[in-house]
């Protein structure tokens, strides 16, 4: 039983590593293409572009994220906001009234019925060649949309285009250590970009040619991850789906665990139903890197996350009765032995973790010096990923049984 | 769409065998490190070995010397290291199955030859020791075997006078079976066994049952763990008292 357990762990611990190594030979194959851009990007071209919000009870964020689409530095000729209230309750919808007045912006109340009807809503309005979707908890930086259509000009197979998302001024440790998190992300998102192997176009400013929804439709409900399942349909249709990697958008991320949880339930619940939808596709080489590599990667590790923690359970427990047996017998023992190396683990898997955890280290390091220009790892590093190791195997198993289960994940 | 979605084979193969080599590496550094941890046990045994025949040539010189000459049982600390280490080898699966069986062969016979040492050393000096011979099974048919031995370890722990010695009943060492049959532990489906005093106690014998067989090393328990604070020092100052703290209880 413990030997099939270990190979079990060496099997997941070689399959993690690697998934990190080929992410790493192709930063290091790809590094000087990987740059951020300071000053104004230029652009040879500024096509039409319309983007539109999305907002549902957002009458706190609603306001900054519309302004900082009006700060965008390009062409305000070129650039229509499209504003859609999917029947909030609150001040949303006011607050959407209050812009109407601007030029390059139109605004519109329905009944609500998801994201992806507001979205959809905005694309059946849309007359210019690009479209884009911005989340009303998001907010773009001024260069974002330059930097972006710099992708469409140099390859004109790209069909879509997914910023860097950052967190928008962390507050309080459950946001902090979400800034580890998102740093970390936008190397692992790039190297996906490289592989052609993105599966989520995110919500908060993915660009797209209008010519993806006339060729494949519009969202769709897609398990509340519409942002997801339409990258999903145009991986399925070869279409390229980039990075950018200096196209910075700063997004609200939860400020407590149980918001996290239920985010993360959400998007873990999505991969899930979205990978299981388009099981037909997996494992075949004309999908590339995105059907052999990256979509198994990410069901390797929701399964794997169950296993590690039933393990980690498993042995905590049997540590725990020893020690009860232990104080049972003699008491409490306060005593420290003093330090001898001897009693330092120097088995296999102290060297595979350590080896392992360092890799990742790696990855963060890139990551954060791609997003603020400087190497060196975030302070919030560990608590990053004490807590995270804690918590996330209780969303991925509740994603899990609710996968078997076809049991429905709210988006809130 | 005719965008070209080309896997890269060469990057995974590549992927592959760096991945191949860490774990390859671990392996490698694991294995080297804990050959080095064997050694260090070697080093040990080595080390006690030239410790028992000192401790036998000056029980020779006994015969023409005062006991106040006799230096203490220096074996008896570095048995405690030996068992320790030992054990550790053996949860954390240091070495080859060889290794740990025969590492533990030569520890069992350092206890017994430090526990003759030590009758040796009562018959002619006339010093008065608690000895407690501990027989285990790591079988998984003795359920009580580690709660005594978590009860020999704190007893070792705190009252430096009495010498534990700890035996697999199962290994396969004759000097052992000798042991054994001289205290008659004839009952392997009862273990554990302690003998004390020449008597065999089977079944988990509580700190209140063997403090109950020799109350008299149990009087002060306070005073008892100072003196093993300090127990090595006043032991090799101290050249008469032969009863320093012995063996662990390692099962």
């Amino acid at each position: 039983m413990h030997q099939i357990s270990s190979i079990i762990l060496y099997i997941l611990a070689f399959i993690s590593t690697y998934v990190q190594v080929v992410f790493l030979i192709t930063f290091l194959e790809k590094r000087r293409e990987i740059k951020k851009r300071e000053g104004v990007t230029a652009l040879s071209a500024f096509p039409a572009v319309t983007i539109m919000v999305p907002a549902w009870n957002e009458e706190t964020t609603l306001r900054g994220t519309v302004e900082s689409l009006l700060a965008l530095d390009y062409p305000a000729d070129k650039l229509n906001i499209f504003l859609v209230d999917d029947g909030s309750t609150d001040g949303t919808w006011k607050i959407m009234q209050g812009f109407m007045s601007h030029p390059q912006i139109k605004a519109i109340h329905k009944e609500n019925g998801g994201k992806h009807t507001a979205v959809n809503l905005g694309l059946e309005q849309a007359t210019t060649p690009f479209v884009g979707c911005l989340d009303s908890d998001s907010f773009v930086d001024s260069q974002a949309l330059r930097r972006i259509m710099t992708y469409f000009e140099k390859d004109p197979a790209t069909m879509a285009v997914c910023p860097s998302i950052i967190v928008n001024k962390p507050k309080g440790m459950m946001q902090i250590i979400q800034r580890v998190e998102y740093d970390w992300a936008v190397f692992r998102k790039k190297i996906l970009g490289i592989l052609n192997a993105n599966y989520v176009t995110p919500g908060p400013f993915s660009i797209y040619k209008k010519e993806v929804f006339e060729k494949i439709g519009y969202f769709r409900a897609a398990h509340n991850t519409e942002d997801m399942e339409i990258a999903f349909r145009m991986q399925s249709n070869h279409m390229k789906i980039e990075q950018c990697e200096d196209a910075f958008v700063y997004t609200t991320v939860p400020d407590t665990v149980k918001k996290l949880y239920k985010q993360r339930l959400r998007w873990i619940y999505g991969f899930i139903m979205n990978a299981w939808d388009y099981r037909g596709i997996m494992f075949k080489k004309k999908y590339g890197a995105f059907s052999m590599f990256s979509v198994p990667a990410g069901v390797i590790s929701i399964v794997a996350a169950p296993y590690l923690l039933s393990l980690f359970v498993f042995n905590t427990a049997v540590a725990a009765s020893k020690n009860i047996e232990r104080i049972s017998a003699t008491g409490f023992d306060f005593g420290f032995g003093g330090f001898d190396a001897f009693y330092v683990s120097t088995s296999s898997n102290t060297f595979v973790l350590i080896f392992m955890y360092a890799i990742l280290v790696i990855a963060m390091i890139i990551g954060r010096k791609m997003v603020t220009g400087r190497y060196g790892l975030d302070r919030y590093t560990i608590p990053f990923m004490i807590i995270f190791s804690a918590v996330a195997p209780f969303w991925i198993m509740k994603a899990i049984y609710n996968s078997i289960t076809r049991r429905a994940v709210a988006w809130r | 769409m005719d965008n070209k979605q080309n896997t890269d084979w060469k990057r995974y193969v590549v992927a592959f065998f760096i991945t191949a080599l860490v774990f390859a590496s671990a392996f490698y550094l694991s294995n080297f490190f804990n050959q080095k941890k064997i050694e260090e046990i070697r080093s040990i045994e080595n080390s006690i070995g030239i410790d028992i025949l000192s401790s036998e040539t000056q029980f020779d010189l006994l015969e023409e010397l005062s006991c106040g000459n006799v230096n203490d049982s220096i074996l008896s600390q570095q048995l405690n290291e030996l068992a320790s280490k030992i054990e550790f080898s053996e949860e954390q699966g240091i070495g080859s199955d060889e290794d740990r069986a025969s590492l533990r062969k030569y520890y069992s016979l350092f206890q017994i030859k430090d526990y003759l040492l030590m009758r040796k050393a009562e018959d002619k000096c006339g010093l008065k020791t608690t000895n407690i011979i501990y027989f285990y099974s790591n079988a998984e048919d003795c359920n009580d075997c580690e709660k005594q031995g978590y009860i020999l370890t704190d007893i070792r722990q705190n009252y430096p006078d009495v010498r534990v010695y700890s035996f697999d009943y199962n290994l396969d060492l004759s000097a052992l079976k000798a042991l054994i049959t001289i205290y008659r532990v004839n009952q392997p489906e009862a273990l554990p066994a302690l003998v004390i005093n020449g008597k065999v106690y089977y079944g988990l014998q509580k700190f209140e049952d063997i403090q109950a067989i020799v109350p008299d090393v149990f009087i002060v328990p306070e005073k008892a763990t100072d003196e093993a604070e300090g127990g090595e020092e006043n032991a090799k100052t101290e050249g008469s008292d032969m009863r320093v703290q012995s063996t662990p209880a390692v099962n």
